[in-house]
């Protein structure tokens, strides 16, 4: 908890420039080409908790990740289409991820601090501060 | 912070173009990212660039790029593509989704980079030694270089692999390093594996129990010999169950020779046996209610020619239920020895679709099944299992030669 506050959120890596949007928590590991309609900008898999719901502008928090090398361009993709993730705060990551946030200009954060995942709703809006390794919440 | 040599502090400052500073300091961006202290030089590098995963800004990306001046450096090899240009109109691919594949085509040749269209690399065009640093995209391909040749890759996304292939280096983090490949899980498999089905099926069960990247299982298979074709499905079923890029074999691959030899003490995360029923579980999985099959698929990965002769072997002259469809995938390079063989004749004799340069799953799949009524698809690849559903369609997981009688029968074997 800041002085002002805010609850903060350490994390262990991070990249990009600091960003401020809502959040879209999700409990299940992460995968652009199972997950999403990359077209639209929609979680698209079914029984996803998060089914339904536009990524646009929004910072994607949850655990972990999977899938395969596709994932890279994705971001790059959605970005072009105006329909991409503002940033991603993850518990575990992979290259892939990494590599494709890197490519897009889109900050990325990981091994942050699990208390955030109880702390935190989607909606609820956030700050991303790559320099500082940390999420606020605001 | 990443140490840049002299080469590479040249590369920063532009005086190898700018297409090659963009992309060593998106690089290095990613390096830093993982505490990477330097860059490793690599001597190839293996891409995935297709239009239905890029879109438009991937393109653009691509153009950027060779606008700026950028060519590869070290030999670079193109995955898979999902366009059949021979079978397009066959199994009816849109001409839109067609026609999007062109520029990218063309701008990777540009580019340089060899439009080989395949994800077995490894058994027909470049064969990296023990210990060769390569940045190698397509996930299968990166567990079978790690781990069946010793040689040294992480996942490289599309993005990150051009990167490479216009600097001819990498970051050196994760699998380049000694102490990431070390064992941290270990698989006590009691079971006989036959068909490249039963290492599939291996390489799911492990994956979903010790899923992530940064795992590194280690399998001892008393009862087994594995080929290379078993170890590439091995490869892409953990990679596609558990994102994995690396496993051991005791006694068979080059950083095993035994348990000690793999593991150099990383703490054990997982002790496991194996059994018999616990393989058997995951062709069950996939048993549906009724029989009715009139799809049968042999792709991701691509087929050897030594698949190719045995699936020929196992048709003995039949040819194929009248309402079935039989999809086999492989390399043009496969597809024309096996052209010289005449294991291609024989394949077309039973009315077998042989594509070349392709993966079905990456064709489009989930219009082909609305176009043609497919609900379920027969395959033995345990990759194709887990990627398919996102599809919409049924998978069901057998081995070869049940594979083969379904297509001849209509009926699940």
């Amino acid at each position: 908890m800041s002085d002002s506050g805010q609850r903060i959120f350490a994390c262990e890596r991070a990249l990009g420039e600091p960003c401020e949007a809502p959040a879209l928590v999700s409990s299940y590991t992460f995968s652009p080409r199972y997950d999403l309609d990359r077209v639209n900008g929609i979680i698209s898999r079914a029984g996803h908790p998060c089914e339904g719901e536009s990524i646009g502008g929004k910072i994607l928090v949850c655990p972990g990740v999977q899938g395969g090398i596709a994932g890279g361009w994705a971001f790059l993709m959605m970005r072009g289409r105006g329909i991409g993730f503002a940033g991603l705060v993850f518990g575990d990551v992979n290259p892939v991820m990494v590599q494709g946030a890197a490519a897009a200009g889109i900050p990325i954060l990981a091994g942050i601090d699990r208390a955030i995942f109880a702390a935190l709703r989607s909606g609820a809006r956030i700050r991303v501060e790559p320099a500082q390794r940390r999420v606020v919440l605001l | 912070m990443m140490q840049l040599n002299e080469e590479e502090r040249a590369i920063a400052d532009g005086a190898q173009g700018e297409a090659a500073r963009v992309a060593l300091e998106q690089q290095i961006a990613v390096g830093d990212f993982f505490d990477a202290e330097r860059f490793v030089p690599v001597s190839n590098v293996h891409i995935m660039g297709d239009y239905e995963v890029m879109g438009d800004a991937g393109y653009d990306h691509l153009r950027r790029l060779y606008d700026l001046g950028g060519r590869v450096r070290v030999p670079t090899t193109r995955n898979a593509q999902p366009v059949e240009w021979e079978f397009a109109k066959r199994l009816q691919q849109s001409d839109a989704f067609v026609e999007h594949e062109r520029p990218v085509r063309a701008m990777l040749s540009k580019l340089g980079v060899s439009l080989v269209d395949t994800c077995i690399n490894y058994q027909s065009i470049y064969t990296p030694r023990m210990n060769e640093h390569v940045a190698w995209g397509d996930t299968g391909t990166v567990a079978y270089a790690n781990s069946v040749l010793g040689a040294r890759t992480n996942y490289e996304s599309g993005p990150a692999a051009i990167a490479a292939a216009i600097t001819g280096r990498t970051p050196a983090y994760g699998f380049h390093l000694d102490a990431v490949r070390r064992a941290g899980a270990r698989f006590r498999v009691e079971a006989p594996l036959a068909d490249v089905a039963d290492y599939g099926a291996l390489g799911a069960l492990a994956g979903e129990r010790v899923r992530g990247y940064w795992n590194v299982p280690y399998f001892d298979l008393p009862q087994a010999s594995p080929g290379s074709d078993d170890l590439k499905h091995l490869s892409a079923s953990l990679a596609s169950f558990g994102s994995l890029a690396m496993y051991h074999v005791g006694g068979v691959s080059p950083e095993a020779a035994d348990f000690p030899a793999a593991n150099r003490g990383r703490t054990i995360a997982a002790d496991i046996s194996v059994s018999r029923a616990d393989i058997d579980d995951i062709f069950e999985r996939t048993t549906p209610r009724d029989a009715a099959c009139n799809l049968v698929v042999f792709t991701a990965p691509q087929l050897s020619l030594f698949e190719l002769e045995r699936i020929a072997r196992l048709f003995r002259g039949r040819r194929l239920h009248a309402d079935s469809t039989v999809i086999i995938t492989t390399n043009s390079m496969i597809r024309a020895a096996a052209q010289g063989t005449g294991t291609l004749d024989a394949l077309r004799e039973t009315g077998a679709l042989v594509l070349q340069g392709v993966c079905w799953y990456i064709m489009d799949p989930a219009d082909m099944r609305k176009k043609f009524g497919w609900t379920r698809v027969c395959t033995n690849s345990a990759k194709l299992m887990n990627i398919i559903k996102a599809h919409g369609y049924e998978p069901i997981l057998r081995r070869t030669a049940d594979c083969v009688e379904t297509a001849v029968s209509g009926r699940l074997a």
